[in-house]
């Protein structure tokens, strides 16, 4: 691939092209839900395991971090709200978004660009079918549902791992962790998680597909491609979190 | 009932590479028109232009009064309904057995029933000789299995124009007779348009109505089977004779020098000999079984006329 200013732009610009489409195709009838519940289920079982074994320690270290910053600002009694500030706000979307862009969008952008290289896309054009419609949106659809889900996995597992290295291993009150979980934290913050988790979905979703389905040069394209689409997902979803968390201070009003 | 594709000035190019110019030519409805061109001349990428998988730069094609290259989206899907497609390996879908594959169009775009598209898929198996591995996925079959499950999946919404991507590569000189014959056949019952993108000479000689050369960024020549046959232009004949020398090098084109030096070397020999004599290899005719319209009947007889003549002038 060469670089320069313009194939960026240009890049840049066919996937928000793409985006459009999907957005433009997803009320097109009929939908597809064979390929979306297929989807689903292939993404959810990509992603589950790896999901929930991930949360457990990044509970954990959290945990570590704020009982010990807690104990040197003694406020120990506080280490339950902020554990669960923190995993509920941040942890859980981003882990969330590392799997799905990690573990489904890759497997999504392999199969799409195996077809592509294949001419198995061209062919599917060919025969009168749209791909978007046929396989990028039930794909799309399913990684943003299978998000939301993932979402709510990690935000439980999270929290009882943060609770489970608090209490047992550093001797910190039951009573007191569980009572402090609600002085900081509050139902909208976890409504603002799951819209997050919707959205890195769909990123995730739209950037593996459009790499896939612009995927070139053989075997190596495909490795290329999902090389990439990894990356840009990455990226895109850091800055998306940085948004979405800076217009979420901005709305909802905070407590304390 | 076959349509005609009406090619005006196309030209296509990557970045700056052209890769062919001013194409224009005129594929006659229901006859067999063949593409030859050596590797890396853009047969394929022309071959996808028509069906409207890449845009031209300028040029138009236009099939039923409509100019495909200027179709939004969603109308290129309905006319692109008209074609059936083979590509070079099939392009099957790996994730589907075969059944499926064939059966996949239906589904998609007809609301007939199950049994119905059984009927219909087992009949155009059937036809490509595939009765008894509707099970098996793509992967598990032969190359020359795979092509005739995507020629019997491009037939199965009865296309009024099928485009064939070297039909003949990667099969043994038996299985592309088998294939050849099965394309006659195929022209002579259903009567759509046929082209066919290769660079087996052979076919080229037995098969079509109309033969097309691209080179050198391109079309050189397009016109029934016959003028290219026995034309005198050197790039038509080199190819068609398969030789070294003349204008086609192996890296790309030789200079003009060189040419003249080797088409003199070849000597009087090749000038000499009557066009007709070698060029006019008997054309391929639809099998014994295969009833044969008004347009193969004609076609039937010149042949049978010229064999005779060919007879009484060895004689």
């Amino acid at each position: 691939m060469r670089l320069s200013p313009t194939g960026a732009l240009r890049h840049s610009g066919s996937l928000f092209a793409m985006a459009l489409d999907v957005i433009r195709t997803i009320p097109r009838r009929p939908f597809q839900a064979r390929e979306f519940i297929q989807q689903a289920w292939f993404v959810a079982s990509v992603t589950i395991l790896p999901t929930a074994l991930v949360s457990i320690p990044f509970g954990a270290v959290i945990a570590l971090q704020i009982g010990s910053l807690t104990r040197q600002l003694g406020a120990q009694s506080f280490s339950g709200a902020a554990s669960v500030l923190a995993v509920l706000r941040e942890a859980s979307p981003i882990v969330t978004a590392l799997l799905i862009a990690g573990a489904g969008g890759t497997a999504i952008c392999a199969d799409l660009g195996a077809r592509k290289i294949r001419d198995e896309i061209d062919a599917m054009q060919v025969l009168g079918i749209d791909p978007i419609h046929r396989l990028v949106v039930p794909r799309v659809l399913a990684s943003m549902l299978v998000a939301v889900l993932l979402n709510g996995l990690v935000s439980v597992v999270g929290v009882a791992g943060g609770y489970f290295f608090n209490v047992v291993l550093q001797n910190g009150t039951p009573g007191a962790y569980l009572a402090s979980f609600t002085t900081l934290a509050q139902l909208s913050d976890l409504w603002a998680a799951e819209v997050k988790a919707l959205v890195f979905g769909a990123i995730s979703g739209i950037v593996a597909s459009y790499k896939g389905l612009t995927a070139k040069g053989g075997p190596k394209g495909v490795g290329d491609a999902v090389n990439q689409s990894v990356v840009i997902t990455f990226m895109l979803l850091f800055v998306t979190n940085f948004v979405m968390t800076a217009v979420y201070f901005q709305v909802v009003p905070q407590r304390g | 009932m076959g349509v005609e594709i009406c090619v005006e000035g196309l030209t296509k190019s990557f970045g700056h590479q052209v890769i062919w110019q001013d194409v224009s030519l005129t594929l006659p409805a229901g006859e067999v028109s063949v593409m030859l061109g050596p590797s890396g001349t853009g047969k394929s990428v022309f071959l996808k232009t028509l069906v409207g998988l890449l845009k031209p730069e300028r040029g138009s094609i236009t099939i039923q009064g409509r100019d495909i290259t200027r179709l939004r989206e969603h109308d290129l899907y309905e006319v692109r309904k008209l074609f059936g497609v083979l590509f070079q390996d099939g392009a099957l879908f790996g994730s589907m057995n075969l059944y499926d594959n064939i059966a996949f169009p239906l589904r998609e775009h007809t609301r007939k029933s199950e049994s119905e598209i059984r009927r219909i898929v087992l009949e155009k198996m059937d036809m490509v000789g595939l009765i008894g591995a509707e099970g098996k996925l793509p992967g598990e079959i032969s190359g020359g299995m795979r092509k005739r499950a995507g020629l019997a999946r491009a037939l199965v919404l009865d296309p009024e124009i099928i485009l064939f991507d070297e039909p003949d590569s990667g099969l043994d000189p038996v299985r592309v007779a088998y294939l050849n014959q099965l394309i006659v056949d195929l022209n002579a019952q259903i009567d759509a348009t046929f082209l066919i993108v290769t660079h087996d000479i052979a076919s080229a000689r037995q098969v079509p109505d109309n033969i097309g050369l691209l080179f050198r960024r391109e079309l050189v020549m397009f016109g029934p089977r016959e003028e290219l046959l026995t034309s005198d232009e050197p790039v038509v004949r080199q190819f068609l004779n398969g030789r070294m020398q003349g204008p086609i090098g192996m890296a790309e084109e030789k200079d003009a020098a060189q040419v003249e030096q080797e088409l003199a070397a070849l000597g009087d020999g090749d000038r000499t000999q009557s066009p007709g004599s070698q060029a006019m290899t008997p054309r391929l005719l639809p099998g014994p079984g295969i009833p044969r319209p008004p347009r193969w009947e004609a076609i039937a007889r010149r042949e049978a006329e010229l064999r005779h003549r060919k007879v009484v002038a060895d004689a």
